[in-house]
């Protein structure tokens, strides 16, 4: 098991790489001049020159990402040109390893953009799945188990409504209605347990949660009712019957282990998709996370900010990956390795 | 003395949207304790599904369960859910034809085997896990106490089937109905668990149910033996009276249908022709009429318009049989025994 956590591990970093290369090589295959946008209109060629190598984009590709590569290992410092330094000593930034780059565009290092954003993302993807899991699998369970009838159809039609409306009306709605006009809740605010404790750090989180759960919570009730009536078919089934177990234990023991079991792969992957995925609900809730700093990146072409968070959201599902094979493995001591 | 387990006229029916689907159709038979009855016939006669009924498997679904089945003078379909669950597996129990998919892939044989004990049973974990060390030991798993703790999948076939077994009898049922038990398993190692199975039966004094399509696990296991096609009872009786002299075309075409390995090169394997009909339109008359070779020999078309009873055989005894043939032991003597046994004929 150790053996194979570590190459697992290996290969992600070995893909970490390979995706930082191909991001470096796309951004400048692309018809991209960042420095014509940071220089703005009427700039002269000298002056789109000067921007471009202030930007630190005057220098070969290749030789960005190896640069790049050599700041994760041993730091960097900001603005990398010596002559730059000495003239205004207050602007240099130290960028300590692992450096992910700096970021002209909102003048501070990726790293600490990160930082600010990544709680932001992850507090809301948690939440969102908690609420989601629970949900999808308790209204699975009930639709399975009630198949055919009109509660059965009930849960997976009103599931299925959430599914067809776009998050950015269920956001919209949730926050105009709950916490506008009716003010049952409060107009959500991204409050990180540092600076105001958890209630009011739940609270933040209440509406934008929501919005991404009862999107994913259709799917989940619909999955987890397929692979509950799957597994109430399989021969153990019949066999936990016939042993005469009480139903609560055949249904808990025996059939929701097994139908579990996929659900956790999906699970997996949906949290760690969903750490920069929320750009709608985050902008919708007006959440700085992972998702708006990665929509602002793209339309500033800041590309160290750019690189910065495809590394970050690719260790982000490469982890996940390993944690759900896992994870599998301990379910299902089939897949048990070595 | 009424018998052990008494089936009476049991019904299993389906009521689906195309019609109501007669799976099983009025099947009786009695077993005493310590005796087996063999149910043969092909997929779809019936078999499992009567055998489902008496465990009460059906409960719960919309199967429509009508008959008797007296169990120690009470009636098993008159019980409640809840009373008819604390018999399952303590009184009654099954063993399913695919051991792989009938045992829990998550779970531990040991788990799984203590389980049926802890239902039934007020004692902790641990004399439980003693318990299912033991059974595994009776059905012969050599190092009981650390296989225990294996999954399924780390057992062979025929162990899967042993840990089964020892499942099914871990309670000490009176019934013990076995489904196929040997159907998923190498030639060689059904013959052991065969073996273990009267072995068992014997020292625990069950009723023993032997569900199969193999006229050679009934010749060897069972006592009494009932013929099902298309959910009724065509033939029934004691096991040497059907194997000897079968009476039922159905039956014959069985018959016809075994390789016999010892028996000269001449005998010829014989396949029924046709299929077996649909249970949800059955055809008129006796049902296997489509597909007798023997329907000729029945003046006036009787076989395609009238459902023959169940009558007592030529041969008597509690033998009896679902045809329309006047002289059926004639014709199995003159014209189907010498096709499939030449050797038989003139020993004779």
């Amino acid at each position: 098991m150790f053996a194979y956590i570590v190459r697992r591990s290996f290969a992600g970093f070995i893909m970490l790489i390979v995706m930082s290369f191909v991001t470096y090589m796309l951004f400048f295959a692309g018809p991209i001049h960042p420095e014509r946008y940071a220089c703005g209109k009427n700039c002269s060629p000298a002056q789109q020159e000067q921007t471009k190598k202030a930007l630190g984009y005057d220098k070969p590709a290749f030789v960005q990402w190896t640069d790049f590569l050599k700041g994760t290992v041993q730091g960097r410092t900001y603005p990398e040109d010596e002559a730059l330094q000495k003239a205004a000593p207050a602007n240099v930034v130290e960028c300590p390893a692992p450096c992910l780059g700096y970021s002209v565009v909102n003048t501070t290092t990726v790293n600490e953009e990160i930082k600010v954003t990544f709680p932001v993302s992850m507090s809301l993807a948690l939440m969102a799945f908690i609420m989601w899991m629970v949900g999808g699998v308790l209204f699975g369970v009930i639709a399975a188990l009630k198949k055919g009838t009109i509660i059965d159809r009930g849960v997976v039609g009103i599931s299925l409504i959430f599914y067809a409306f776009p998050t950015f009306f269920v956001g919209l709605f949730l926050l105009k209605f709950l916490a506008i006009k009716w003010q049952v809740v409060p107009i959500p605010e991204y409050v990180s347990i540092a600076d105001g404790g958890v209630g009011p750090w739940l609270q933040g989180l209440l509406l934008p949660s929501l919005t991404l759960a009862l999107f994913f919570m259709a799917g989940y009730v619909r999955m987890t009712r397929a692979f509950v009536l799957e597994s109430l078919g399989e021969d153990y089934l019949r066999t936990a019957k016939a042993k005469g177990l009480a139903p609560r234990r055949v249904l808990v023991k025996h059939s929701m282990r097994a139908a579990l079991t996929p659900l956790v792969t999906m699970a997996g992957l949906d949290l760690a998709g969903l750490m920069g995925g929320a750009i709608i609900t985050e902008t919708v809730f007006n959440y700085f996370g992972l998702g708006k700093l990665a929509v602002d990146a793209n339309q500033t072409f800041d590309l160290p900010t750019i690189v910065g968070l495809v590394l970050v959201l690719a260790a982000v599902v490469i982890t996940a990956n390993i944690i759900v094979d896992i994870l599998y493995a301990l379910i299902d001591p089939r897949v048990r390795v070595g | 003395m009424s018998p052990f387990l008494s089936v009476k006229d049991l019904k299993v029916h389906f009521p689906t949207v195309d019609g109501v689907v007669k799976a099983t159709d009025g099947m009786s038979f009695d077993l005493e304790r310590g005796q087996t009855l063999g149910i043969v016939g092909e997929s779809g006669s019936g078999k499992s599904v009567s055998s489902s009924a008496i465990l009460g498997l059906h409960r719960g679904t919309n199967a429509l369960v009508s008959g008797q089945i007296l169990l120690d003078d009470t009636d098993l379909l008159q019980l409640s859910d809840e009373q008819m669950r604390l018999r399952r597996g303590r009184d009654v129990s099954m063993i399913f034809q695919d051991p792989l998919s009938a045992m829990h892939p998550y779970y531990t044989v040991g788990n799984q085997i203590a389980e049926a004990y802890l239902v039934h049973n007020d004692v902790g974990k641990k004399a439980a896990k003693a318990r299912a060390v033991e059974m595994l030991d009776r059905v012969g798993i050599p190092q009981p106490d650390r296989r225990v703790d294996d999954y399924p999948h780390q057992f062979s076939g025929g162990m899967r089937q042993r840990a089964m077994i020892a499942m099914g009898l871990i309670n000490d049922p009176g019934l013990l109905i076995a489904d196929e038990p040997t159907t998923a398993l190498d030639v060689t190692v059904q013959a052991q668990i065969l073996d273990l199975l009267q072995d068992l039966q014997r020292e625990f004094n069950s009723a023993v149910i032997i569900i199969t399509h193999d006229l050679g696990v009934v010749a060897e296991m069972a006592d009494d033996v009932l013929v099902m096609y298309a959910g009724r009872v065509v033939e029934y009786g004691p096991c040497k009276e059907i194997l000897v002299h079968p009476e039922m075309p159905y039956t014959w075409g069985l018959l016809s249908s075994v390789p016999d390995v010892a028996g000269d090169t001449e005998s010829r394997l014989i396949p029924i022709p046709g299929n077996p009909p649909s249970l949800l339109n059955p055809p008129s008359g006796c049902a296997f009429h489509p597909r007798c070779t023997h329907r000729d020999k029945v003046p006036g078309d009787l076989c395609r318009t009238e459902t023959p009873e169940l009558t007592a055989a030529h041969s008597g005894g509690n033998h009896i049989k679902r045809c329309h043939l006047v002289n059926p032991d004639e014709v199995y003597a003159t014209e189907v025994l010498p096709e499939i046994a030449p050797d038989l004929v003139e020993e004779n």
